[in-house]
């Protein structure tokens, strides 16, 4: 019955798309590495808690400020906290803000963007309107504002990073449901009876949907820094729990000492995320490029 | 030697053998570098070029005659390199002479005008300057008299206003106009060789005819020898001193252009040859001798399982065209008015590639129009781009609106439903549409059955299983579609494959008017061809009424009863195909079929 | 051209009066109350109270916001709750600051990454490209603040090259007289070589991180958009006839490829001005982003409101200049003007 499922693509699409991804991975070897350090992220943020030496609260003034050693990895932080623990369990603080961000604005803008651009009309002006005035802030500075202004929250770094990329989403979303409003294909679905509905559903979604994922993959990256950024003001996440970006700004103040280890491997690790999701994404990009098929 | 080229080495080697060709290239293999290792474009190529010759190196698309022609230049992209053989142009090697001595022979000594001519100009650069960066890299203008020269060669291309024109950016100019630059940038420098890249696709065949006697005429009055690829045999062979004929990469044959028609020698100059529509030949003349591809209608007696509308005897009573016949369609007074561009919504504009002169506020791409066709009749719709044939056809479709006028289809007035509603009315099946471009008409992601069986599942009543597996297999068997390709994704098929698909989901719901949008514009004549005949072949079969959209007036009237002739959104002649190509009574029906290239036969 | 300006400017237009509106709503449609954040953590009911009838909380929003934009009109966004000053003054005697760190990062981003991308693109496949395509995606994966203090651990801790992250000027030298408010370029007019030299000390470290962080972007958008130029047909025109590797990479590709570059421009100068907060706070650099995050860390809401507002209308502006600039380059941008 490949007819009757075949809005998604049949058994044999998948199974080729498979292949596809397998080939590509072995063609470019560097889609393979950040796919591993994808899988690395997914078991710190699921495991974390369960797999690291110290607990990442305890302080330990006693061994306060300690170099990385076989005890402590990645040293020791101005409480005697391991630094390597807090790194691990930080993880899966800081890809939850990312993927409920970008989980939210690709759903908000995703769809706004693809209505906009296929509708067009007052819906395009719309929201072409909410998106143009979010883009006339610089956006990390819009997110400063409003994580302020709706309060000290990590819920509210989540919809402030949300919120920054929303033009990311409904641009890339209406440019793509705009070329295709009038592809011929399109134009076929309407004289075979489809609503503009149905056709926004079944017929511009899914040609839409892989560029879509590259796009969240490569916001992904950008959520994190984002959020980074913001906790390393002193927005959202409160001390001690630990996070990346707070844990660099705690470890500032002793860069000028020469204590290198607090601030560089939550730095690392933030660095790690974040080019591993870019790195993807890119990988991403070559795998739904249909005109890379065979 | 020309007046102003330098007596350089170069020059001087070729008056040493005033005899030879002025171009030579034996045994020619180019191979690129591709992502799936190393393909051979061209191979063993051998070709001669006197001084002063045309000659025409016609062929479909990767047949490598392009390729064969970059190599010649030496502007192959990265991945290509010459793989064996030699070209030497008027005594040097070309294959391995360095780079700075062939940056001296392009541009003075060979040149090239190339397909589209808009984005073969720098887009925010005037053409003056671009065509004076010419004359002055070959020093034979400088800074103080290259405006004058510049102006000069612009009037030699025919540029009405040249010292205006000279301030204008690309695209401030029309295609025709472009190309006219592009021939000049060209020809600035009195180049011995000139290469030229399908100059005319794309552009309108009045402005193809045009750019081609102008093409001919510069040529002929400088000397110079030319090399004209193209894909069409007609323009070849009507333009051309010697025809080449390629197919893979190879030559199949070489002959004199008025031998090529008369007496083809090989078999695919002979297929290519029957494929070119010309006058006074019938839709089977199109194809091969020996049909291979095509299932003829004989093979195929089996009657259409379960639909009993149109029956055997509506084919009958449909191939009798003409009088007394019931109008299917009736188009009265049909009116479009598009504002134009630069009113409040520059934010939308970019969506549209609308190009609207900035006279007035409203354009009227449709102004008045009305025809009939009747019941299975073919009318033809032709004109040059812009003539509103195409909003006409997609009014008819009721994809968009009209501003005014009345549509009625089989005795319903439809034009009064909004094209938005037009999707649920139970009429929407029995007006279908072939498109322009196979490719691009086609989802991505759905296979060939699923293609088919789209309009089937939406409108047919069907709901998946056997019943509807088994009317796809059989609209493939009808369209020539082997059962074997059905499960492939469009960028599995070809060209030809994909036109099928497109044309078995038209006729899936039995519809009565199946409109063709420029059915073949993207396919390659021979396809064309077999395509062409597939659709007669149906309509003959189903009983179907077609209203063919197309700029190619030779097509039309080999698949059209009747034919219209737009202009500017009127209708400026209508009457049967014979009698319009035969003799035309509108002085611009007399000027589109003059532009069409007349092969000497 | 002035048609071009005149309908640039009237894009401009929707995007301030939207800025105004967001920044009003980012203060008034709070949850909570609104008169408690300006109040400050420690304020006690009557003081809110007063607060409220101060500010004109009590009445209905249009008229707030009519008193809003009156204020904004005559250069009023309140004033600091823990200095008492005026958030106007301070932030334009903090702007210089702020503007000659960004712009100093944005020059040299610019000057590193156009030369690279359009060798990377000419050369393509050679290690220059992939020197440009690692440094790109390395690059826009670093978090600005960390660069910022690797950078301070190598220059200042290890090397001793950079002075101490510790603001514009060393303690020692006194700012030059006020022109510009650009410490290097109000030195220069004063002719105080020695005070450049301690300013562009403090200067370098800063701005090379933020160089760091805009180059990526830059740097990715002239390979990419380089690379689909030269393979472009009219590059293809301009070989056949002939016109040398020079011509046809300067006058033929590199000005077209810039159009999108200048238009990212936009864009980099989004996360320049976001990452020049971030920076600020690293190397104490006293520009309206460290005056933003300190007052933030007290719920001084006043300066924080002026601030994005301030931002914003910058950014604004620079966008206004980057279309103009564009028009400048493009014919097709201009007519349609």
């Amino acid at each position: 019955m490949t007819l009757a499922t075949a809005d998604t693509p049949a058994p044999r699409g998948l199974a080729a798309t498979l292949a596809h991804a397998r080939y590509v991975i072995s063609d470019n070897p560097v889609t393979g590495i950040a796919f591993g350090m994808f899988l690395v992220l997914v078991v710190c943020a699921l495991l974390g808690p369960f797999i690291v030496p110290y607990d990442p609260l305890a302080s330990d003034t006693a061994a306060a400020l300690q170099a990385p050693s076989a005890a402590h990895w990645f040293g020791t932080d101005n409480l005697g906290r391991d630094i390597f623990s807090r790194v691990i369990v930080a993880t899966r603080l800081d890809m939850a803000i990312a993927v409920f961000s970008v989980a939210l604005v690709f759903a908000a803008g995703g769809i706004a963007g693809i209505a906009s651009g296929f509708f067009g009309g007052w819906t395009d002006r719309i929201i072409g309107r909410i998106s143009d005035t979010i883009m006339a802030f610089p956006l990390f500075v819009l997110a400063m504002g409003i994580v302020a202004a709706l309060g000290n929250t990590v819920t509210n770094i989540v919809i402030a990073t949300a919120i920054i990329n929303f033009p990311l989403y409904v641009r890339v979303a209406r440019s793509e449901a705009a070329i295709r409003r009038q592809a011929g294909f399109v134009q076929a679905a309407r004289l075979t009876g489809n609503s503009e509905w149905r056709i926004l559903l079944t017929t511009i979604l899914p040609n839409i949907m892989p560029i879509m994922m590259v796009q969240m993959s490569l916001t992904m990256g950008y959520a994190i820094l984002n959020a980074a950024g913001l906790s390393f003001i002193g927005l959202g996440v409160r001390p001690p729990t630990p996070e990346w970006g707070i844990m660099v700004a705690e470890g500032a103040a002793y860069i000028v000492s020469g204590e290198w280890w607090i601030a560089l491997f939550p730095g690392l690790a933030l660095m790690f995320a974040v080019f591993c999701f870019n790195l993807l994404g890119d990988g991403l990009r070559d795998i739904v490029d249909p005109q890379r098929r065979t | 030697m020309h007046g102003i080229v330098d007596v350089t080495a170069q020059a001087a080697k070729t008056s040493e053998a005033p005899s030879g060709p002025l171009l030579e290239v034996r045994d020619l293999t180019v191979e690129f570098a591709t992502r799936r290792g190393v393909v051979t474009a061209v191979s063993q190529v051998n070709l001669t070029l006197a001084k002063g010759e045309t000659l025409g190196i016609v062929g479909e698309s990767g047949s490598g005659k392009s390729v064969t022609s970059y190599t010649v230049m030496r502007i192959l992209d990265r991945a290509g390199r010459i793989a064996e053989g030699s070209i030497t142009f008027s005594g040097i090697d070309v294959a391995h002479a360095p780079e700075s001595a062939m940056r001296d022979l392009r541009g003075r000594e060979m040149s090239m005008i190339f397909q589209n001519p808009r984005a073969a100009l720098n887009p925010i650069r005037t053409v003056g300057r671009q065509i004076g960066d010419v004359l002055l890299q070959h020093v034979q203008a400088d800074a103080r008299n290259v405006k004058e020269k510049v102006i000069d060669i612009l009037k030699q291309v025919r540029i009405a206003r040249p010292e205006e024109r000279y301030h204008a950016y690309p695209f401030e100019l029309s295609g025709g106009m472009c190309q006219r630059i592009v021939i000049a940038l060209a020809l600035a420098c009195r180049p011995q060789l000139m290469i030229a890249d399908e100059p005319t696709t794309g552009l309108d065949v009045t402005t193809q005819k045009a750019v081609m006697d102008l093409v001919t005429e510069l040529t002929r009055e400088r000397g110079m020898s030319t090399l004209l690829i193209t894909h069409d045999l007609g323009l070849a062979a009507a333009y051309c001193d010697t025809v080449m004929v390629m197919e893979k990469g190879r030559v199949v044959e070489t002959a004199p252009a008025e031998r090529i028609f008369r007496d083809p020698q090989h078999p695919y100059t002979r297929k290519l040859m029957r494929a070119t529509p010309r006058p006074g030949i019938t839709l089977k003349d199109l194809l091969p001798e020996e049909p291979d591809v095509p299932p003829a209608p004989a093979e195929n007696p089996l009657p259409l399982a379960g639909e009993g509308r149109v029956g055997a005897g509506a084919s009958t009573m449909a191939t009798v065209s003409g009088a007394g016949a019931v109008p299917l369609l009736k188009v009265e007074n049909l009116l479009k008015e598009y504002p134009r561009q630069g009113a409040p919504s520059a934010f939308l504009s970019g969506l549209f590639g609308k190009k609207a002169p900035p006279e007035e506020r409203i354009f009227r791409a449709v102004d008045g129009i009305s025809f009939e066709v009747k019941k299975g009749e073919s009318v033809g719709l032709v004109g040059e781009s812009g003539c509103g044939k195409s909003t006409t056809s997609t009014i008819v479709m009721r994809l968009i609106d009209p501003t005014a006028g009345k549509i009625t289809f089989d005795g319903e007035d439809i034009s009064a439903i909004p094209a938005k509603d037009f999707a649920h009315h139970p009429l929407r099946g029995r007006i279908q549409m072939v498109f322009q471009d196979p490719t691009e008409s086609l989802n991505p992601r759905y296979t060939a059955e699923r293609a088919i069986a789209d309009p089937l599942l939406r409108m047919g009543g069907m709901s998946g299983g056997a019943k509807l597996r088994a009317r796809v297999a059989e609209l493939a068997e009808m369209v020539g579609l082997p059962q074997n390709l059905l499960e492939r994704f469009p960028h599995q098929l070809s060209g030809g494959q994909k036109a099928r698909i497109g044309i078995a989901r038209a006729i899936a719901l039995d519809p009565d008017l199946v409109i063709l949008d420029e059915p073949t514009a993207a396919l390659d004549v021979s396809v064309q061809a077999v395509v062409l005949n597939l659709l007669e072949e149906l309509k003959q079969r189903l009983g179907m009424s077609y209203l063919f959209v197309s700029h190619d007036l030779h097509v039309v009237g080999l698949l059209c009863d009747r034919v219209i002739v737009m202009r500017q959104g009127r209708i400026v002649e209508e009457g049967s195909s014979q009698q319009v190509l035969d003799a035309p009574k509108d002085a611009y029906t007399r000027e589109l079929i003059a532009a069409i290239p007349h092969p000497p036969v | 051209m002035l048609k071009l300006i005149g309908s640039r400017l009237a894009t401009a237009v929707p995007s301030l009066i939207g800025v105004v509106i967001v920044t009003f709503m980012l203060t008034r449609v709070l949850p909570g109350d609104t008169a408690a954040y300006f109040a400050g953590p420690a304020a006690t009911a009557e003081s809110i109270a007063e607060i409220r009838t101060k500010l004109g909380l009590d009445k209905p929003l249009p008229a707030q916001f009519v008193d809003y934009v009156s204020a904004l009109a005559k250069g009023d966004l309140g004033s600091s709750l823990s200095t008492g000053q005026p958030v106007a003054a301070e932030i334009s005697a903090r702007l210089p600051a702020s503007a000659e760190l960004t712009l100093a990062g944005l020059v040299l981003a610019l000057a590193i990454a156009v030369p690279f991308g359009i060798m990377a693109a000419v050369k393509q496949g050679s290690w220059v490209d992939h020197a440009c395509r690692l440094i790109t995606t390395a690059g826009v994966s670093l978090p600005v603040f960390f660069t910022g203090l690797l950078l301070v651990y190598v220059f200042y801790f290890k090397l001793g090259w950079a002075p101490a992250p510790l603001g514009r000027l060393d303690v020692f030298f006194s700012a030059p007289e006020t022109v510009t408010g650009f410490y290097l370029i109000d030195s220069l007019i004063a002719r105080d070589f020695e005070t450049f030299r301690a300013a562009l000390a403090q200067l370098a470290v800063p701005a090379i991180t933020l160089a760091i962080f805009a180059l990526a972007p830059i740097a990715r958008m002239t390979r990419a958009s380089m690379l689909s130029v030269l393979s472009s047909e009219f590059v293809r025109t301009a070989r056949a006839a002939g016109l040398t590797d020079t011509t046809v990479i300067i006058t033929y590709a590199f000005r077209n490829a810039m159009l999108p570059v200048v238009t990212t421009l936009g864009m980099v100068f989004s996360f320049l001005l976001g990452a020049n907060v971030l920076v600020e706070k690293v190397f104490a650099w006293p520009g309206i982003g460290s005056y933003a995050v300190e007052a933030l860390i007290t719920s001084d809401y006043a300066p924080v409101q002026g601030f994005v507002l301030a931002m914003a209308i910058l950014y604004v502006v620079l966008n206004l200049l980057i279309d103009i600039a564009y028009g400048i380059i493009d014919p097709r941008a201009r007519s349609e003007a």
